[in-house]
């Protein structure tokens, strides 16, 4: 038993979704608060990519999900392994502190 | 011999070409013997084309040998052609034998010199442009050789570049000769345009045909002529350049500054005298500016207090002398003049320069004194020289040619007579300087320890100077006039180059006017000798300011060094001056800064944060589905 | 079963919004947990149970755990929550809000309203995943768990300890 949503409704959804994690990630200077937020914009595009499977009643989208996921769970263990490395040099987790590329 | 003709410029060319590659390995011996071998060996060539010359016809007496195409192109042909007649001989046989001499006398003078070879590499150089110029049978390539003596010239004067007193005077000379280079080149371009052709023969003859006398482009043509004669000559009023040039060594001084290079524009306009006959007023000209320059230059050699300089002066007045009978087409006088004054000229130079050599190169007058008894065979040979300057009768080969030139201006119709009083005054002026200079150099008593223990050159110079007075006696008797004897073998050579000359004077009247010339020579030489004698008179006479100040007028020259800084000089730098922040770099400098700018404004993109490159991925998505949007 | 996807929508938009604003960094990464509990309902009502049951046990399981773990291990106290309070003043907040909302909403723009077909009504099996994973996806499967050896020893070779610094973690 499932419910029939306009599929509109879901991606709007995703997409307001996308748009919070969009705002953190401006926003937040922790570097670890940043993660989160993309955290939240993959899941975001997960969420789209399900709601078109359910539309179409399809495996497709939830297969293309474990793929979300998967890339979401490598990046953030890279991710984090790298924000360990920055706090060990910088002694914080300003990203705008690692600012030497600047031309 | 003839066919060997091209030789004679090649050879000092080529000595050029060995000294300025490998002189420096050669050694002083090598390079003397390459300097002065090549142009030894060039006189050899001429005197032996001379002797073949002399056994063609006389009419016909005329060599031509074109050595190879210059250039072709568009309907202009200039070929690389020698054209040797009587007139080219005598030049080429002055330059070559006049120019070993004095290389031979270098080989003494810059013996201690740093830059030996250097020096024979550009005096080779300077002869091969010169044989140039005057064996050149078209426009052009006289236009090469008298560019190329220019070069040189500017070379030699500043061969002592470390004394920028010396590139000043080099500087001066060339860009004085440029203005008249530049109107030679400009009667080049309208010869071009109305003959389509720069042989000289040819245009001798079609210019005659075509162009009426006293029409326009005549005139213009020969007064761009004229310009570019002065210009090289040292003539009023390009003659600036001439003192000055003096900085250079004294064998430079000799050859180019006295026998030769100055000469060229004397050569110039006797080569074209068709023209100048097709504009007499031109040809009137020429005989005013040199009788103007005649009379200035003598007035400035009375004052002057270098040796050098007054010999300088002498040689403006001289060639003065050779323009006045160019300009009342008395070609073969002015001719006999220059071949007579190449001797004695550079002797004097050469006399001279054996004086500040034995002085420990002190060149100033009035620092030497008593030189005679020190140094007898330069006072003789000196004196000889400075006879022969003066016009002493009947032993000096001056006073045949300057008898010559005086007699046939006193028969020109018109201004004759007034040039002859300006030419006869110019003799009382140039026998006074030189028994001045003569007498304070070398009689009364030594002014300085310097001059007291004044040594006696060696033989690579006395020779030079004994040929050279032999040179300046027996010169004289190759054009002696009626009424010693008649001789005419000067004239008659030149015959064949100038069938018109024009008729002298009656016997009677010539051995009058050689009876004032005399004279005058006298009257000179007494004069200077009350003046500067023992007894000393001039210094009470000079002791009145106004005296000092007439006196200091003409040793500047007449000031006209003055009035062409005050004209020239100064707005042209005042001109350049304003231009110091260089404008015209503004363009360029310009676009730099606006790159620069540009940069400075894209390079504030590039924070190195994160966020804000992550904003800007956002905004580049937003301006994508904006797109997609509005589609 | 509307209602349960309304609902769960809300709370996840809304816990979404307080992860965003915590400056306790503990704070919001449990609010991002019961985000991600609501997004697994979202999937359930839309017929996706395999990954609804994905969705909690691996992310909001593993990844936030490993989150948790790291922030603790960094132990960064009360000078971390007023520095965040300094760098989340009220202005920082406008442009990427704009930003946001101007993204948000051309997105609903280009989605064009109701009136399409609907999402969900019949439940795809887990079964039927699986079919797809051994079948035409297996390839992906086969790159997934490449790119997780990569993020293996990529982590492992970061995460490193240098010679020197055995006194800070």
């Amino acid at each position: 038993m499932t419910a029939t949503v306009p599929v509109e409704h879901v991606i709007a959804l995703a997409a307001a979704l996308f748009a919070l994690g969009v705002v953190g990630l401006l926003v937040r200077r922790n570097i670890m608060l940043m993660l989160v937020s993309l955290e939240i914009m993959l899941n975001a595009a997960g969420l789209a990519f399900v709601a078109a499977g359910a539309r179409w009643q399809a495996p497709d989208g939830q297969v293309m999900f474990l793929v979300i996921l998967t890339v979401a769970a490598a990046e953030v263990s890279v991710g984090l392994a790298l924000a360990l490395q920055i706090y060990r040099r910088f002694k914080t987790l300003d990203a705008d502190a690692l600012d030497e590329m600047r031309g | 011999m003839l066919d060997l003709l091209w030789l004679a410029p090649t050879l000092p060319l080529l000595g050029f070409a060995v000294l300025a590659l490998a002189g420096a390995r050669l050694g002083r011996t090598g390079a003397a013997a390459v300097g002065v071998g090549s142009v030894g060996l060039s006189a050899v060539v001429a005197l032996a084309a001379g002797v073949e010359l002399f056994q063609l016809p006389e009419l016909s007496r005329v060599f031509t040998q074109k050595l190879w195409t210059w250039f072709d192109v568009a309907g202009l042909v200039v070929p690389f052609g020698l054209h040797l007649d009587t007139l080219s001989l005598a030049m080429i046989v002055v330059i070559t034998f006049v120019g070993f001499l004095i290389h031979l006398y270098s080989v003494e003078y810059m013996a201690g010199d740093e830059s030996f070879a250097k020096f024979f590499a550009y005096m080779n150089l300077f002869v091969g442009s010169m044989l140039l110029l005057v064996l050149a049978d078209n426009l052009l390539l006289l236009y090469l050789g008298w560019e190329g003596v220019g070069a040189c010239s500017y070379l030699l004067i500043g061969f002592w570049w470390r004394d920028p007193a010396n590139d000043a005077a080099a500087r001066k000379a060339f860009i004085v000769t440029r203005v008249g280079d530049a109107a030679l080149a400009i009667a080049l371009f309208i010869l071009y345009r109305h003959f389509g052709t720069w042989q000289i023969q040819e245009l001798a003859t079609r210019a005659t045909a075509e162009w009426a006398v006293g029409s326009r482009l005549a005139v213009w043509t020969a007064a761009l002529l004229l310009a570019g004669a002065v210009g090289k000559s040292a003539q009023l009023p390009l003659q600036t350049w001439l003192p000055d040039a003096m900085a250079g060594p004294t064998p430079v001084s000799a050859l180019i500054h006295a026998a030769t290079m100055v000469t060229a524009g004397v050569y110039l306009i006797a080569r074209t005298h068709a023209l100048f006959e097709l504009a007499p007023d031109v040809q009137l000209l020429v005989a005013a500016v040199g009788a103007a320059t005649l009379l200035l230059a003598g007035f400035a050699a009375l004052a002057q207090t270098d040796i050098k300089r007054v010999l300088a002066y002498s040689t403006i007045s001289q060639i003065g002398y050779m323009f006045l009978a160019l300009g009342v087409g008395a070609y073969s006088a002015a001719l006999f003049h220059f071949f007579t004054h190449a001797f004695f000229k550079a002797l004097l130079f050469l006399g001279a320069g054996a004086v500040i050599l034995a002085c420990h190169h002190e060149q100033n007058i009035f620092q030497m004194g008593g030189l005679r008894r020190r140094l007898p065979f330069v006072f003789w040979t000196f004196a000889i020289g400075g006879g022969a300057l003066a016009g002493f009768p009947l032993v000096t080969a001056g006073f045949y040619s300057k008898e010559w030139i005086l007699g046939q201006a006193w028969a020109f119709p018109g201004a004759g007579p007034a040039l002859w009083a300006a030419g006869l005054a110019g003799a009382l002026l140039t026998a006074l300087y030189t028994t001045r200079l003569i007498l304070i150099v070398f009689f009364g008593e030594p002014r300085t320890p310097a001059a007291a223990s004044a040594h006696a050159p060696g033989w690579l110079i006395t020779i030079p100077l004994a040929v050279l007075a032999v040179g300046s006696v027996a010169t004289g008797f190759l054009e002696m006039p009626e009424w010693l004897g008649g001789a005419s073998t000067f004239g008659n050579a030149l015959f064949s180059v100038f069938s018109k000359t024009p008729d002298g004077p009656a016997a009677d009247t010539e051995m009058a006017l050689a009876a004032l010339a005399t004279a005058v020579c006298f009257a000179g030489i007494a004069f200077a000798y009350w003046l500067y004698g023992p007894g000393q008179a001039l210094p009470r006479a000079l002791a009145s300011p106004a005296a000092a100040a007439v006196a200091s007028f003409w040793r500047g020259g007449w000031g006209f060094d003055t009035l062409y800084r005050t004209l020239f000089v100064r707005p042209f730098v005042w001109l350049a001056a304003l231009n110091r922040a260089d404008a015209v770099d503004l363009i360029p400098a310009a676009l730099a800064a606006i790159a620069g700018a540009f940069h400075r404004l894209v390079r504030l993109s590039q924070t190195g944060r994160v966020r804000w490159y992550a904003a800007v991925i956002v905004a580049g998505a937003i301006a994508i589905l904006t797109l997609a949007v509005w589609r | 079963m509307q209602t349960a996807f309304y609902l769960a929508a809300a709370i996840a938009i809304a816990a979404t919004a307080m992860v965003v604003t915590r400056r306790n960094v503990v704070h919001a990464l449990l609010y991002l947990v019961l985000s991600l509990l609501a997004i697994a309902v979202v999937f359930f009502t839309l017929g996706a149970p395999f990954v609804a049951a994905l969705e909690v046990i691996v992310y909001a399981g593993a990844i936030m755990v490993l989150f948790v773990f790291v922030v603790m291990m960094l132990n960064l106290g009360p000078a971390a929550v007023a520095q965040e309070r300094e760098w989340t003043r009220p202005g920082v907040w406008i442009l990427p809000a704009i930003l946001a909302a101007v993204l948000f909403g051309e997105v609903v723009f280009l989605l064009g309203g109701a009136g399409g077909p609907n999402a969900g009504g019949l439940e795809v099996t887990p079964a039927q995943v699986a079919t797809a994973l051994y079948g035409p996806y297996v390839l992906a499967v086969e790159l997934a768990s490449l790119l997780l050896l990569a993020g293996l020893i990529g982590a492992y070779h970061l995460g490193r300890r240098g010679k020197g610094s055995e006194d800070e973690l």
